[in-house]
């Protein structure tokens, strides 16, 4: 008979700040500009350059701490993390080993049991090495440093996870936060949030882990959740085959749903970490905690109580409004520009999602602005435009933000209230339509939905749907 | 007397007063440097065209009254580990023989500032490692006084080319010793301010939490209006203290009464050449002479400092070479299978043998396994000392000793015996652990014609107080040296 297996996973989850300047110099930290453009001499390494800590950095990992229940270390430094490689200029990291930032938090998530708190073993701060790039026409490698010196945070759970679920669950809570913070944008898929899993197996009951591997190169939470089953399921193979599950790091394959071993726990390197010489240590006063408390924004446990309270929409609509920042921003932005809210939520929940799941987008790839929206939910509340030309204006919103307004008027899609002039258009459709018009008069309600879309069809969608209910029943 | 022999601040007076030009005075140096360094090999780059340009335009800029500072015109040598943009530095070491940085150094630009004109940049220990300046890629520098002994290290080719009229006035850097040491051996004054009070944005790190850059020069006078110069908060330098009290001219005072100074026993017992023990002790009369209260006392831990310190600046130094790989800039290897080879020879032919030593030694203190053992030791026994120098100027203003055990040994004698050469850094160890300020003058000669070196140490940022006291101490003891 087979045995049972429980999982065991850790986390290790990198997040790239969303500060303007790096961690130890004054170079922006923007994406996408030519290689080697935002450097200096500290973040190049040159002989004789010093790194200053960015005052920010130090601010977003406390954010983060307190957001995420932790201790605050008020005596902390940073280390030196000593490994040669091309894109680390200066062959040593600055990191933080002996006196991390943060320490001893938890978070909560929807567990398969129920609510359960994951614990956070510490947060420290870092910087980001540059990016190797490969010539296959030179046989020669080239090195951008503008990476080199962003400011990362880790965040090292404890082993308190016992599914991919959980996981999954842990890290939506993490970017959430963090997200709320304006810590980051935490995208999976560019980089600016990753997560190494350490994972072991036991039986079911067993008091003591087992041996656990690193699995590293999750681009995306399904490949995280891919990841763990195959793992999961390598790791109880090795078991029930007798053999010994090796302590070492894996690199992830997402294509191949397969993972390798990169180094095992024997040829790890040894970084002779040691205090940072030309960094003094980081001293923070309970002021300076309370200053960054007071300044925490709402975070999403308040704003679901909040929307519920003050714009009475259902908690299923708060619940998924606020399942992403970028959806509760333009929320509160349409409200705030006069739309009724549940028309607003209606509008994120339907409409919006469904774009976003045909497209295969993620709500922080949305681009238009609430202005509009709220434009477009006035407009409905006004008459000027039946809903089902709204649908129609929003899907141009949503893709090319456009006014609606104008876009109503350049495109005479107002909603037509003229009486007379429907009703010689029903008159039309009623004549050709007499096989409908028997069914009516047989009882048959829903023969009348027809022969409204029958006139719709011949206004180009404009017709004001209530006269014409109004006409057909008086002609009918 | 010629134009060479006046000090810094003398030649500056006669720029000021229109007696000599900038130019007069770089074309001596020049000159100088012509006849004398076939002999004394002070310099890894003289660089006489930006000198004689640069002679040109501080000219210009002390004709309009835009610099009127005590250093105005006055050539300056800079020793090799501190960046000049555009300007070859190289560390004496070969890794770093075609490196030309893209920014100079705070200490150098509060220098420019002051309208000084760079003439060049000096020879050293390789990396600031060593004693002698016999370990510099590029030769070793002879000591003007005896050109058949070494002239200290590591600042050897900066305290040479003072002591041999070079230049003016010199920066070098002190990480055990290495501006006391050499200013000792060659007979000139050098001083190492408190940790914290120049800037180390540029200057290429040994050991980060004991570096510091100093002046080498020919009197007190000098020395004080340099220090005053290259003092400056610098943001760019998180270890930089904004200190309100630099002005450290206005120790200039010929009066020690009432001083209190201490020497420690544990500085004048076994391994102290008697000719310095005796040079040493007859100075402190002189002081007590002039109202200072001298008194004898036990320091402690002095047998613990060598260990420590070759412990933290080995491992620091471990790191701080590792950017040196043959990447971004300085020497690569001609041949190589792949990256790791690349490294392994790049390095291995780039450093030399002291170098190496150092970083391996560095490397294995803080390996795993032996961090606590060594590392954290090391940085124990680092707060130990510290105390016991806070408790040594609960009582003192100033603690007076030698530099080094003997005057400079010959040529070649050092290098077989690297423990013997880390031993005679006894004396200027503890100060850069403690990272007090000390400065060296000379005190007298010995049998052979060579310098003694005078060491007075004051408490963090007290330097005032050393200034003082080795300037009433000058004013006694008149010239001593002459040159060899």
């Amino acid at each position: 008979m087979s045995k049972e297996y429980e999982t065991v996973i850790g986390l290790e989850v990198h997040v790239e700040l969303a500060t303007k300047t790096k961690i130890f110099c004054g170079c922006s930290t923007a994406f996408g500009a030519e290689p080697n453009a935002h450097t200096c001499p500290v973040c190049t390494g040159m002989p004789g350059s010093l790194p200053v800590l960015n005052k920010q950095v130090v601010e977003y990992a406390m954010a983060v701490g307190i957001a995420t229940n932790c201790d605050i270390t008020q005596y902390s430094k940073f280390d030196r993390k000593n490994y040669f490689y091309p894109d680390n200029p200066q062959n040593y990291q600055i990191s933080q080993l002996y006196l991390p930032i943060c320490r001893n938090g938890y978070v909560e998530i929807n567990g398969e049991n129920g609510k359960k708190k994951v614990g956070i073993h510490e947060i420290h701060m870092e910087e980001d090495a540059g990016k190797l790039i490969h010539s296959e026409w030179d046989d020669c490698s080239m090195v951008d440093y503008n990476r080199s010196g962003v400011p990362l945070i880790e965040i090292v759970s404890e082993p308190d996870m016992r599914s991919a679920d959980e996981v999954i669950a842990y890290l939506e809570k993490l970017r959430l936060i963090i997200q709320y913070l304006g810590a980051s944008d935490c995208k999976l898929n560019e980089g600016s949030m990753r997560a190494d899993v350490n994972l072991s197996v036991r039986e079911v009951g067993a008091e003591k882990f087992g041996t656990r591997t690193e699995m590293k190169n999750l681009n995306s939470f399904k490949a995280i959740a891919r990841a763990i089953e195959n793992e999961r399921q390598r790791q109880i193979d090795l078991i029930e085959d007798g053999e010994a599950v090796v302590q070492e790091t894996r690199r992830w394959d997402d294509n191949k749903e397969y993972s390798y071993a990169m180094r095992s726990k024997e040829d790890a390197q040894d970084y002779r970490y040691f205090p940072e010489p030309d960094l003094v240590p980081i001293v923070i006063s309970d002021e300076w905690i309370e200053q960054v408390k007071a300044r925490q924004p709402e975070l999403r446990d308040e704003k679901m109580t909040r929307y519920e309270a003050d714009y009475k929409i259902p908690a299923y609509d708060a619940d998924i409004i606020t399942s992403s920042k970028k959806m509760a921003d333009i929320f509160e932005e349409a409200v705030a520009d006069g739309a009724n809210p549940k028309k607003v939520s209606n509008y994120l929940m339907g409409e919006t999602m469904r774009l976003l799941k045909d497209k295969s987008m993620d709500p922080d790839d949305i681009t238009f602005s609430p202005a509009n929206l709220a434009a477009l939910i006035k407009l409905i509340d006004a008459g000027t435009i039946n809903s089902s030309v709204a649908k129609e204006v929003f899907e141009k919103i949503f893709e090319e933000d456009i006014d609606p307004e104008k876009y109503v008027e350049e495109n005479g899609l107002k909603m037509d209230n003229d009486e007379d002039g429907l009703r010689g258009i029903i008159e039309q459709v009623v004549a050709d339509n007499p096989q409908s018009v028997q069914d009516y008069h047989n009882g048959k309600e829903k023969a009348i939905g027809f022969l409204v879309g029958q006139t719709m069809k011949a206004t180009k969608g404009k017709a004001n749907p209530g006269i014409i209910n109004k006409i057909l029943k008086e002609l009918l | 007397m010629s134009l060479l022999d006046y000090t810094a601040t003398q030649l500056a007076e006669k720029i000021k007063n229109h007696e000599v030009s900038v130019l007069d005075a770089v074309n001596a140096v020049l000159e100088q440097i012509d006849s004398k360094e076939d002999t004394y090999n002070c310099y890894v780059t003289v660089d006489r065209e930006g000198a004689l340009k640069k002679a040109e335009e501080v000219q210009k800029k002390i004709d309009s009254g835009e610099l009127t500072g005590p250093l105005a015109g006055v050539p300056v040598a800079i020793k090799d580990n501190m960046c000049t943009e555009g300007l070859l530095t190289t560390c004496s070491s070969k890794i770093l023989g075609n490196f030309v940085p893209t920014y100079t150094s705070e200490a150098v630009i509060n220098l420019e500032k002051a309208g000084a004109v760079i003439i060049g940049k000096t020879n050293m220990d390789e990396f600031a490692m060593g004693s002698t300046t016999e370990t510099s890629a590029y030769g070793p520098t002879k000591n003007p006084r005896n050109p058949e002994h070494v002239p200290g290290g590591s600042s050897g080719g900066s305290a040479a080319a003072v002591a041999a009229n070079e230049c003016f006035y010199a920066l070098g850097s002190d990480t055990g010793g290495s501006i006391r040491q050499p200013a000792g051996y060659c007979g000139v004054v050098g001083m190492k301010p408190t940790y914290s009070t120049v800037s180390r944005y540029g200057l290429i790190a040994y050991g980060s939490s004991l570096d510091q850059i100093g002046p080498l020069c020919k009197d007190v006078k000098d020395c004080a209006t340099i220090l005053e110069t290259i003092a400056s908060y610098d943001p760019k330098d998180s270890t930089s203290v904004k200190r309100d009290d630099t002005d450290f001219t206005s120790a200039l005072v010929d009066d020690v009464k009432g001083m209190k100074i201490g020497i420690p026993r544990d500085y004048l017992g076994e391994g102290l050449d008697s000719e310095v023990k005796d040079a040493i002790l007859k100075a402190a009369d002189v002081l007590k002479s002039k109202g200072a209260i001298v008194e004898e006392f036990d320091l402690g831990l002095v047998e613990y400092a060598i260990p420590a310190y070759y412990t933290i600046a080995a491992a620091e130094a471990s790191s701080n070479l590792e950017r040196f790989d043959g990447i971004k800039y300085g020497y690569r290897t001609e041949e190589y299978t792949d990256l790791h080879n690349m490294y392994k020879k790049t390095r291995s032919e780039g450093f030399g043998p002291e170098v190496k030593r150092r970083i391996m030694l560095g490397s294995f203190v803080l390996s795993s396994g032996y961090y606590d053992a060594y590392y954290l030791k090391a940085l124990r026994v680092k707060a130990l000392i510290k105390k016991a120098f806070d408790d040594a100027f609960a009582k003192y203003d100033v603690i007076l000793g030698p530099v080094a055990p003997t005057t400079a040994p010959k040529l070649g004698e050092s290098l077989s015996d690297p423990i013997k050469m880390y031993l005679g850094d006894i004396y200027t160890i503890s100060i850069n652990l403690a990272g007090l300020p000390g400065i060296c003058l000379p005190c007298g000669v010995d049998s052979k014609g060579l310098p003694i070196g005078l060491q007075l140490i004051g408490d963090c940022f007290k330097e005032k107080n050393i200034i003082q006291t080795a300037y009433a101490y000058e004013q006694a003891r008149g010239d001593i040296i002459k040159e060899g």
